[in-house]
């Protein structure tokens, strides 16, 4: 990772003076299979970092690893105690048959928060977070969106100085994730940590930094502008898929098609063409890579890497 | 109907617990019918006090055992036989001044109806036998501790134990195993709470609730059935505390091992059926075959039913009570054991990660080395990749999963 990775060790500064929380090569094993290989992930204080990374990437692994859930079997972990770390699991992680207020309140005592603080921090959280009318509800009675806003509130009423979120906005509608966003983002400004999963790129890319993980190993790292710079080769968009070797380094997104050439690929050249360059889907245009783009790219240079290695994804399937 | 047929079949194949439920429990009932179910008493233990009185006893023949015999004690010390089980004697025969004497212990039930039954039928064969010219002497029967043989009397103590099973076993079961259902249990195990903080707040409620239940089942044992509660209320005290620490334990423990409530509720049940059906509370335990008696002595509430029978009916005091309390703690102690590892490992995965690094006091961050090297992955050649990403070339953009979604489709709140 790009971020800074000074080393304070056991005995090091306080919390307030501390430059990162989080792993260097962390291996994480279950049973025979490797869930995290030799991870480096550092969240600095005051920063949204965020986790990206498909199904079975290693997410929520090396997210429990930060909240503390699940031991390293190898590398380094660098956490505050657990009284200073907030985690939301996979889910909401409130229980269903409290109210909101109870909810909080459970929280808050097991954190030792004072009665009063509490109190005056649940309501400003749950006022921004449009749940103030909702405080005497059951938790399983609210909406999703509303249950997952409880949980993250829940998660950093104690002003943690890690805050570790396992996609908050997953399943959220847009207003709910406009107030989660607020609400994370009020968690940074307080000066905590705040490293987020998320299935979502548009938003890894508010993030200070972004680790995207495929099958446990890290595949880019860094701003997400540093991310996008470093993506190799160009990017082009056509209407049609396109053919020949070409075809598995498209991918659909919106109405039209992604092409990655790496450096030295061929050109335009693949395209279909019934009706001329100009056919079905009219010509390729070379377009500005964002996020997206370059993670997908990595993903997709990592498997043609692999399959040229004869490891990768098996050819005979094209789901597309 | 045939797919939900095949459905169904796929689905019980994979659920080996009610698989397992499914053969083991047919054969459980059959082993317990067969061999315990049984109200019929074919010994029944007798004690002889008094000069000639063991002689007496072995001439009343079966189902009269003499088990022990005391030619220069009376009655008190019959009674006290009685009274604390020292021997395992249902039946007392005393004699000395006076017409002879049989005592009965009410609190065995079918032992003491059995007794009646069969000292009935020696007056019968002793009443014909005077027609041919022998005297007879009519023994004075006395039945003790409940004298008119009510059925309610023995059930009720016996149910004071079903019910902590109950809330013990049943209920706490549920309650931990709904944290693992809701997600619940993986926030308590990064919260700072001690594994024992969250053990004993768990069952602390189940504790309290059982302990009001226990009362108010008491109370209308006593107010509306008019069962007689007539030895001390701190020794059933401390006898239904012990129990309940083994059933709350059982019940964590079932917790820890089941991954939903309705498997929790399935071993829960396994757990319960043989202690109603084993424990004394229904068949005695005198009639349940010698092969399958020594689970009665494994099970919990046999311990307590004799602890609350004792102290409710005869007064029994705590001393020849040692036994049963001696059993419920080592049980206790056992299960307790089982259940605080068991949630401990559940509870606190990062423990190599505290145990090496935590630091305990103040902000000081953990940073932790671990010690375990993993086997690698050759991270050239992409191998071991799981069932993961279908990747860029393979997948729509609009299913919105990392290195596929737009944001632009994704209704992104920037």
């Amino acid at each position: 990772m790009t971020a800074p990775s000074p080393d304070p060790g056991p005995a090091g500064p306080a919390v307030a003076t501390q430059e990162w929380w989080g792993t260097e090569e962390a291996c994480v094993t279950f049973g025979d299979k490797l869930a995290l290989d030799h991870v480096t992930f550092h969240a600095p204080p005051g920063q949204v970092s965020a986790v990206v990374g498909g199904d079975g990437a290693g997410r929520t692994t090396l997210l429990r690893c930060l909240a503390g859930a699940h031991a390293v079997s190898s590398g380094r972990v660098q956490l505050p105690p657990p009284v200073r770390i907030g985690y939301l699991s996979a889910g909401s992680g409130v229980y269903p048959d409290l109210t909101v207020d109870e909810n909080l309140a459970f929280r808050a005592t097991a954190y030792r928060l004072p009665a009063a603080t509490a109190r005056e921090r649940s309501a400003e959280l749950l006022e921004r977070a449009d749940l103030s009318g909702a405080r005497d509800r059951l938790a399983g009675q609210l909406s999703g969106g509303m249950r997952q806003k409880l949980g993250v509130i829940a998660s950093m009423l104690h002003q943690p100085d890690l805050l570790v979120l396992d996609e908050p906005t997953t399943g959220v509608d847009p207003v709910s994730r406009a107030d989660l966003w607020w609400l994370i983002a009020r968690a940074a400004a307080n000066g905590a940590a705040v490293v987020l999963a998320t299935s979502y790129l548009d938003e890894a890319e508010r993030a200070f930094e972004v680790l995207a993980l495929d099958a446990g190993r890290e595949l880019a790292s860094g701003t997400p502008e540093q991310i996008v710079a470093a993506m190799p080769g160009t990017l082009r968009v056509s209407d049609a898929r396109p053919e020949g070797e070409a075809r598995r380094r498209a991918w659909r997104r919106g109405g039209r098609w992604r092409i990655w050439d790496p450096p030295g690929a061929p050109g335009p050249a693949d395209l279909p063409s019934p009706a001329g360059p100009a056919g079905p889907g009219g010509p390729a245009d070379e377009v500005t890579p964002d996020l997206q783009d370059a993670v997908t790219v990595a993903i997709l240079a990592r498997e043609l890497a692999g399959a040229r290695g004869g490891n990768g994804r098996p050819e005979g399937g094209d789901p597309r | 109907m045939w797919a939900m047929i095949v459905k169904e079949f796929r689905q019980v194949r994979r659920d080996r617990r009610t698989l397992a439920m499914m053969i083991v429990l047919p054969v459980i009932l059959l082993i317990v019918f067969g061999y315990a179910a049984s109200f019929d008493v074919s010994k029944i233990p007798t004690v002889a006090a008094g000069p000639q009185a063991a002689a007496l006893v072995h001439s009343l023949g079966k189902p009269f055992e003499l088990v022990a015999a005391a030619p220069d004690e009376g009655r008190a010390w019959a009674q006290t036989q009685l009274r604390n089980n020292t021997s395992g004697a249902d039946v007392a025969v005393v004699t000395g001044s006076g017409p002879t004497q049989v005592l009965i212990d009410g609190s065995q039930l079918f032992s003491a109806r059995t007794a009646l039954g069969a000292l009935a039928a020696v007056q019968e064969k002793a009443l014909a036998e005077r027609a041919s010219g022998t005297p007879v002497q009519r023994p004075q029967v006395t039945v003790l501790y409940n004298p008119d043989l009510k059925t309610s009397w023995i059930m009720i103590p016996g149910l004071c134990g079903v019910i902590l099973v109950f809330i013990g076993t049943i209920i706490t079961s549920l309650g931990v195993v709904r944290e693992r259902q809701t997600g619940t249990l993986e926030q308590l195990a990064v919260m700072p709470l001690r594994p024992r903080d969250v053990f004993l707040g768990k069952i602390t409620p189940y504790f309290v609730v059982a302990c009001v239940d226990l009362a108010v089942v008491l109370a209308i044992g006593v107010a509306v059935f008019g069962v007689p509660f007539r030895g001390s209320y701190a020794v059933f005290g401390l006898g239904a505390l012990l129990f309940l620490f083994v059933t709350l334990g059982l019940g964590v423990l079932i917790s820890s091992v089941s991954e939903n409530q309705g498997q929790a509720i399935q071993l829960s049940m396994m757990v319960m059926l043989p202690q109603v059906l084993l424990s004394g509370l229904i068949f005695p335990l005198s009639s349940i075959a010698v092969g399958v008696r020594w689970i009665s002595y494994i099970l919990p509430l046999t311990y307590f039913n004799e602890i609350s029978r004792g102290v409710m009916l005869r007064a029994e005091p705590i001393g020849p009570l040692w036994q049963p309390f001696v059993f419920l703690a080592l049980l206790g102690l056992i299960v307790f054991t089982l259940a605080t590892l068991r949630f401990r490992s559940f509870l606190a995965p990062a423990a190599p990660r505290r145990g090496k690094g935590r630091a305990p006091a103040g902000p000081q961050p953990v940073a932790v080395a671990a010690g375990v090297e993993a086997a690698g992955v050759d991270a050239a050649t992409g191998a071991a990749r799981p069932a993961g990403p279908a990747g860029p070339a393979g997948t729509e953009a609009a299913t919105g999963t990392a290195g596929q979604s737009g944001p632009g489709e994704a209704g992104s709140p920037r």
